[in-house]
């Protein structure tokens, strides 16, 4: 096997609390995963599991307080802020909030551009990429002199998506992109994301809470848990016959659109929960 | 889901942009005072050449000379120097301590505002000291003291001053870059690979510069008075000529000339009051004085067409507990026309039966459940329609009447749990006094009711929940909580409004059942607000299908999913990412960017 386009081993993130002389928490426990170039490993975990951290810790928004992290083979772990100016071009990000994670104040072509220029590319040149940015995530050309507050959620999401892209990076991390859209703005935000890695061959880091999210966009998935791994696998076994009890409970507690189907499930996830239960009691009792 | 998002997303026809500057030629305030601060400037600039004296040349046979003498249009002082010329330098004296003080200050406190709110915390508490240290120095006295070192020059003065004004920018520019530090553009801007200076500089200065703007207006007048307040107690030079030393000496003069007391008195009350005035048209402008929406013709006292009367008693079955008949709603635009959100709604729900409301965000779901709950905010207007809980009317019911169907009769369950618990009281506290506001018992009593309840919603220590404050605990422990206080006083029917969108999935697995039994076990209806299909097929006996402001469908869960009939329902079903796909296609490594270069 190749080496992976990103290879995070044993991932230790800590927070400081809040105050004076307050206890530190790790949120990540050591966690590894790989991502080979062009794929989408998806990344599923409920509120507080640290799923974003994984995420930010890629993109160096926060510090890993152990593990390492590589990207093509090399140590980015504790990357300089010059090395992680030359890593923008390859690793970028998509966030899950489209009202803020554009400058209000900025046109979306100044937006879109100011990394390109950043980066040494000329006016004129930024311009013509801008408008075929716009039109590669299916927004008008025109789009560029307007300014964020004259879109909707999806249409930002599809401008910060255009950002993303545009210095054409080969991994972008994506921090439940869909999750704040509408229902049918969700499936054709999704279609892009799809379209765009068969078009371009970038692989995604797929953060998200919603499993049936997750199986759409992902070759493989990962499930965390209060800071853990527990679960890796090819998207199709662990998100219909998952092995670990914690994504069988989450897996279980995603409700079915179709009532017959739910209830068959709501059964199901009573069952799990008994059993559950029963297994709690005897390790009580024998432990 | 809010009152704001819904008006701003079907707002969509782009809002007029409106720059700052546009708005600020529109304010008499902010144009009278500009003409009259440029007429002072120009006057300041020109003084050289339309002065008709040197400002410290004195005439023996000028001594208080009246105004309208030749060559003293305005008179002249005890000394016998020419007034208005006088006046006419000052100015220049005034605006240069004016900007000396401020660009000082500005310099100072925006640099270290924006180190100390960009950069880490190390960084922030030294910066925070020294600028504490600063804000202990008593200002006047110190200026006063250190007249030695300055020589009484006023510049020097001002200098000086501009640092001491430094604190109140500093704070103001921290305080903003704190708040713009963490958001979402900021990180994509790092991430974009651009530096920290750029980024403070084309980012967060552009998102704190509207403050800093008005900030400079109210700095500049703040040094104008501080050096004529200095120079009107003699500190400084006297050969400098100033407001301040004019008033001086006009008061000595009060009684034997009392015009030279008012020039400059009338020029330094001009040029401060102007100052501050433009200051407060630019936060208007700046920070946006909210738009308000002009009060519509018709008031929100609301009559039931007296039609629906008539229908009702036809078409309401005797069965239904609450019937929504052809309701429509309407919000005023700034414009002063009605924007309906909510345009004809018709919905019926029996005892013992819950119906999912679904919709995407702006279409009007939420407005009609808060239009049941009577919880609608004041310029809200019902245009027409009627609602029905057990056959009372409640359109046109008053407040009180409301309040007393409002948990007893009718009880909600919010989106947001935590954003509905007080976090200053502990959640035993805000539930007895729920309770006892709605039936007479004494504060044991409830106690006692409050903690079967909680043991009820399923937590498993209701004595520690009961004392904890909202902060302790989690999110679905608070909506558990919520739940709890919604039920406690048997309600016939339950408004829920996307009750578990903010929890996670299995949190919400569990919440759903806890709503099923309740409603089982209390024989409760259940109007659930929802966007999400597989909440609605978890627990909802009937749905309808909202889209801008109308139902356009509804029917038994199962029939609206198997057979969907309107093309609308038929979208958002096959939206929903279903348990069967799973991307087939293996990952396909691009080499050469080909989607960049096509």
């Amino acid at each position: 096997m190749t080496t992976p386009l990103l290879n995070v081993k044993d991932l230790r993130v800590t927070f400081k609390g809040h105050g004076f002389r307050s206890r530190e928490v790790e949120v990540l426990h050591g966690v590894s995963l790989t991502i080979a170039e062009g794929e989408t490993l998806g990344v599923v975990g409920e509120s507080g599991s640290g799923k974003t951290t994984i995420g930010r810790a890629v993109l160096g928004l926060v510090k890993p307080s152990g593990g390492r992290i590589t990207f093509r083979g090399s140590d980015i772990t504790h990357a300089t802020a010059k090395e992680r100016r030359t890593l923008s071009k390859d690793i970028q990000v998509v966030f899950q909030d489209p009202y803020t994670s554009l400058n209000p104040s900025l046109t979306i072509g100044d937006t879109l551009s100011e990394p390109l220029i950043v980066q040494g590319t000329s006016a004129t040149e930024a311009r013509a990429r801008v408008r075929m940015l716009l039109d590669q995530v299916g927004l008008p050309g025109d789009a560029a002199e307007r300014l964020p507050r004259e879109f909707s959620g999806g249409q930002r999401q599809r401008v910060a998506i255009a950002r993303a892209l545009a210095p054409e990076p080969k991994l972008i991390v994506c921090d439940e992109p869909v999750s704040a859209l509408d229902l049918s703005t969700q499936a054709r935000v999704m279609d892009l994301f799809i379209d765009i890695q068969r078009r371009t061959g970038v692989a995604y880091l797929f953060v998200s809470h919603d499993l049936a999210v997750v199986r759409h966009i992902s070759h493989r998935v990962s499930v965390v848990y209060r800071g853990d791994i527990v679960e890796t696998g090819p998207a199709d076994r662990v998100t219909s016959t998952p092995e670990h009890p914690y994504t069988q409970k989450l897996l279980l507690a995603a409700p079915i659109a179709d009532p017959v189907e739910q209830e068959k499930r709501r059964a199901d996830r009573h069952r799990l929960a008994e059993l559950h239960r029963e297994q709690h009691v005897q390790a009580g009792v024998s432990g | 889901m809010s009152i704001e998002e819904l008006s701003v997303n079907s707002g969509l026809a782009a809002p007029p942009r409106k720059s700052p500057l546009r708005k600020l030629a529109t304010d008499p305030q902010a144009v009278i005072t500009s003409v009259l601060l440029m007429v002072i400037i120009i006057l300041g600039l020109l003084t050289p050449w339309i002065a008709p004296h040197d400002p410290n040349e004195a005439q023996l046979n000028a001594i208080n000379a009246t105004p309208g003498t030749p060559g003293y249009p305005l008179g002249a002082d005890q000394n016998g120097r020419d007034i208005a010329s006088r006046l006419l330098h000052s100015i220049s004296t005034s605006l240069t301590a004016g900007l000396i003080g401020a660009s000082v200050a500005l310099a100072i406190g925006i640099t270290f505002g924006l180190i100390g709110g960009y950069f880490g915390r190390r960084l922030r508490s030294a910066t925070e000291w020294v600028f504490s240290l600063i804000m202990t120095f008593p200002g006047l006295l110190l200026l006063i003291v250190l007249m030695p070192v300055t020589k009484g020059d006023y510049r020097a003065t001002m200098l000086i001053f501009g640092v001491l004004l430094s604190p109140g920018v500093y704070r103001i520019v921290r305080n903003l870059v704190l708040g713009v530090k963490n958001e979402l553009y900021v990180d994509a801007a790092r991430v974009s690979g651009l530096s920290n200076l750029r980024i403070l500089g084309r980012h967060v200065l552009f998102a704190v510069r509207g403050p800093i703007i008005v900030a400079a207006a109210f700095l500049i007048g703040s040094a104008i008075s501080l050096q004529s307040g200095l120079a009107f107690l003699g500190v400084g030079s006297n050969l400098v000529p100033s407001f301040g030393a004019m008033i001086a000496d006009g008061f000595t003069n009060l009684y034997v000339d009392p015009t030279q007391f008012i020039w400059p008195s009338v020029m330094l009350g001009t040029l401060t009051a102007s100052l501050v005035l433009l200051g407060n048209s630019l936060r208007d402008a700046f920070e946006g004085a909210k738009l308000k929406p002009s009060k519509a013709s018709a008031p929100t006292a609301i009559t039931p067409r007296t039609t629906t009367l008539t229908t009702d008693s036809i078409q309401g079955s005797a069965a239904d507990l609450l019937s929504v008949d052809d309701l429509a709603l309407a919000y005023p635009t700034p414009a002063g026309q009605l924007r309906e959100v909510v345009k004809g709604v018709s919905l019926s729900l029996r005892a013992g039966e819950t119906l999912g409301l679904v919709g995407e965000s702006g279409s009007g779901k939420t407005q009609t459940a808060f239009a049941i709950l009577g919880v609608l905010p004041p310029e809200a207007v019902v245009t027409q329609g009627s609602i029905q809980l057990d056959g009372r009317h409640l359109i046109g019911l008053s407040e009180q009447g409301l309040r007393a169907l409002r948990g007893r009769e009718i009880a909600y369950i919010p989106q947001e749990p935590m954003s509905n618990l007080d976090p200053s009281y502990t959640v035993g506290a805000q539930l007895v006094e729920g309770i006892r506001a709605s039936a007479r018992m004494s504060r044991r009593e409830a106690k006692a009711k409050v903690m079967a309840l909680l043991a009820r919603v399923g937590i498993q220590d209701p004595q520690r929940t009961f004392n904890s404050y909202p902060h302790q605990i989690s999110g679905g422990m608070a909506q558990r909580v919520l739940i709890a206080g919604a039920v406690a006083s048997r309600p016939k029917l339950l408004i829920a409004d996307e009750p578990t969108t903010a929890l996670d999935v299995t949190v919400q697995a569990e919440i759903l059942d806890l709503i099923r039994d309740l409603q089982a076990e209390l024989n409760m209806a259940v109007l659930l607000v929802t966007h999400n299909f597989g909440v609605v097929a978890d627990i909802c006996d009937r749905i309808a299908v909202m889209q801008d402001g109308r139902v356009v469908e509804s029917g038994t869960a199962l029939e609206l999913f198997r057979e969907p009939q309107h093309s609308y329902t038929q979208m958002l079903l096959g939206s929903i990412l279903d348990e069967n796909t799973v991307r087939t296609d293996q990952p396909t490594p691009v080499v050469t960017a080909t989607g960049g270069k096509n």
